[in-house]
């Protein structure tokens, strides 16, 4: 049996834990830089503020609609995660943190156990324990208790918040409600082409014989098929190693001068050096690119990407740094109008793998200086171990004007309660 | 060992050893760690931690700060740190972070049928009745005020 658990409305859920003012209120959660509305809460959407809006397109109609708006913060959203994830760890044996406001639980020899009120057991708790409002879906196949999840938050009056499949007649009655569109698996180009061939909802797709699904969405789309139907395809995805890792950032203002490049160019490259050693690897490619501000047209447009092969596989951020830079040094061009840069790194291999090139090697003593470094940032927090070409006065803010406290990472922005 | 003279020049003598007669000594073959061989490592305990003794329930354990002087009477202070505890039943007689009509407050509980009390600990302030017609939420029990003297 398989459980999904998703967050309603994550980061705006997040916002009202501590603002219990804004139940109930549009709400719209702004990208890095408070670009463009990455979350709404259900309010907003009523109001018809899209997804990806513009912020400063907006700005009249927020105030109009009386939308409450807030820069994405991080620090609280994942920090209230890792909470829900805590709790829901306590319900099974085995928990798949699919992303940061969704899991997957696998129950395997429980059944003794009552889903239906379990379902609904679950929900009560992460809320009481959190304040986060849950779904919960709970189904024979993972792909199925993500049927039973929409199915759980789409007639929630009727469900109240948790909906278990477990006979063949809700299986069939959830799927022919199930528009194709909305399968989880199936991507929008695909649902056009089954749309076209006169497949409209879940039902009707796995209605179609193996053979054209294998042909026509290839046997992913047939593993899909067949964990709908309910026969036990799809398991729990174990931890996975990053395959590739990149760090890029769109600038607050643009930014001409190579040593401002060279320096957000360097502080990428350190960020994904620690990433690979969070995950034991090393990179043995890495990517830099440079983007002038696209949405300025007005102005002269570059974009520029090159590929440096590192000698040997690392994960210093010295030596990452130094080759980023290098590539760098190969793609900027002056007079320009830079707005987003990024370092990506690939050819990810484990540490302990590291293949040895005949003329040159990783420097030894970058090892024990990373770990320190490591070591003291995790303790005093948030980079204060640096590189020397790293930005040390801390000029590159991201704009974030409307951001929340960080109730449960910062002592000094924790709620003030009257007494 | 024996020694044997083989050369005397009024200042120095001068000695050969006789390595003929073999002497065992036991030889430390493994690192040898500094320090003392400790009596109480077979009963070392870890230090206290104050997250373990304070924080019953990490995932549902929140961080507030008291402002105010209204609950002096239960020992809180303008200032104090508080614990709070969302996965805790709310009791009679414990004492609350509540939200009430747009503002946190923090009171003692007592619930009763149709409405919850929510008491200070001070003579000069009224407790306050929360009814169905409040906007009234109970956020969490608190379980310790932390104290900076």
């Amino acid at each position: 049996m398989f459980a999904l658990i998703d967050c309603n409305n994550f980061y705006a859920s997040c916002e009202r834990v501590f603002r219990p003012d804004l139940v109930g209120k549009p709400i719209a959660v702004l990208s890095n830089n408070d670009g463009c509305v990455i979350a709404r809460s259900n309010e907003a959407k009523a109001v018809g503020i899209p997804m990806g809006a513009p912020a400063y397109k907006y700005e009249k109609e927020f105030k109009e609609k009386g939308v409450h708006v807030f820069s994405s913060n991080y620090a609280l959203y994942g920090d209230m995660s890792k909470r829900v994830m805590q709790v829901l760890a306590t319900f099974a044996p085995e928990i798949e943190v699919y992303s940061i406001d969704e899991a997957f639980l696998k129950f395997e020899g429980c059944d003794y156990i009552t889903w239906a009120s379990y379902a609904e057991e679950i929900r009560k708790k992460v809320t009481q324990f959190t304040g986060i409002p849950v779904s919960v879906g709970f189904a024979p196949t993972k792909a199925l208790a993500k049927v039973a999840n929409r199915v759980a938050k789409k007639f929630v009056e009727k469900t109240g918040g948790s909906y278990v499949i477990d006979s063949d007649e809700k299986r069939i009655k959830a799927l022919k409600w199930l528009k194709v569109n909305d399968v989880w698996g199936i991507g929008s180009r695909q649902a056009l082409r089954l749309n076209s061939h006169g497949v409209q909802t879940a039902y009707e797709f796995v209605q179609q014989s193996d053979e054209w699904v294998r042909k026509n969405m290839s046997v992913v789309g047939l593993r899909l098929k067949h964990d709908l139907q309910g026969i036990l395809t799809l398991d729990l995805e174990k931890h996975k190693v990053k395959q590739n890792i990149a760090t890029t950032r769109s600038f607050e203002k643009n930014y001409t001068a190579y040593h401002d490049l060279s320096e957000r160019i360097s502080t990428f490259a350190s960020s994904c050096a620690e990433k690979l050693r969070a995950q034991q690897s090393n990179c043995s490619v890495l990517l830099v690119f440079v983007n002038t501000n696209k949405h300025r047209q007005d102005l002269k447009q570059y974009k520029q990407q090159v590929v440096v092969k590192l000698p040997f596989p690392s994960n210093s951020s010295i030596e990452l740094s130094k080759y980023a830079e290098y590539g760098l040094s190969l793609i900027f061009k002056g007079g320009l109008q830079y707005k987003k840069a990024g370092v990506v790194v690939m050819d990810i291999t484990p540490e302990s793998e590291a293949q040895l090139n005949l003329f040159e090697k990783s420097n030894e003593r970058h090892k024990a200086l990373m770990k320190a470094m490591d070591s003291l940032n995790k303790q005093m927090g948030s980079q204060k171990v640096k590189l020397a070409n790293q930005d040390l006065n801390r000029t590159w803010k991201m704009k974030q004007e409307r951001l929340s406290p960080r109730y449960t990472t910062k002592i000094t922005d924790v709620l003030k309660v009257k007494a | 060992m024996k020694l044997k003279k083989i050369k005397s020049s009024g200042e120095l003598e001068i000695f050969v050893a006789s390595t003929g007669v073999k002497q065992k000594i036991p030889f430390v073959d493994a690192g040898v760690k500094a320090g003392f061989p400790s009596p109480a490592e077979d009963f070392t305990e870890t230090a206290i931690d104050l997250n373990v003794e304070l924080i019953k329930n990490p995932s549902s354990t929140f961080f507030a700060r008291a402002t105010g002087d209204s609950m002096q009477d239960f020992g809180v202070a303008d200032g104090d740190l508080l614990v709070v505890d969302k996965s805790l039943e709310p009791r009679t007689g414990k004492i609350a972070v509540c939200y009430i009509d747009g503002e946190f407050t923090l009171k003692q509980i007592r619930i009763e049928n149709e409405c919850c009390w929510l008491v200070p600990g001070n003579a000069n302030y009224q407790p306050i009745k929360a009814t169905k017609d409040n906007e009234f939420l109970i956020w969490g029990i608190v379980t310790h005020s932390i104290k900076t003297l």
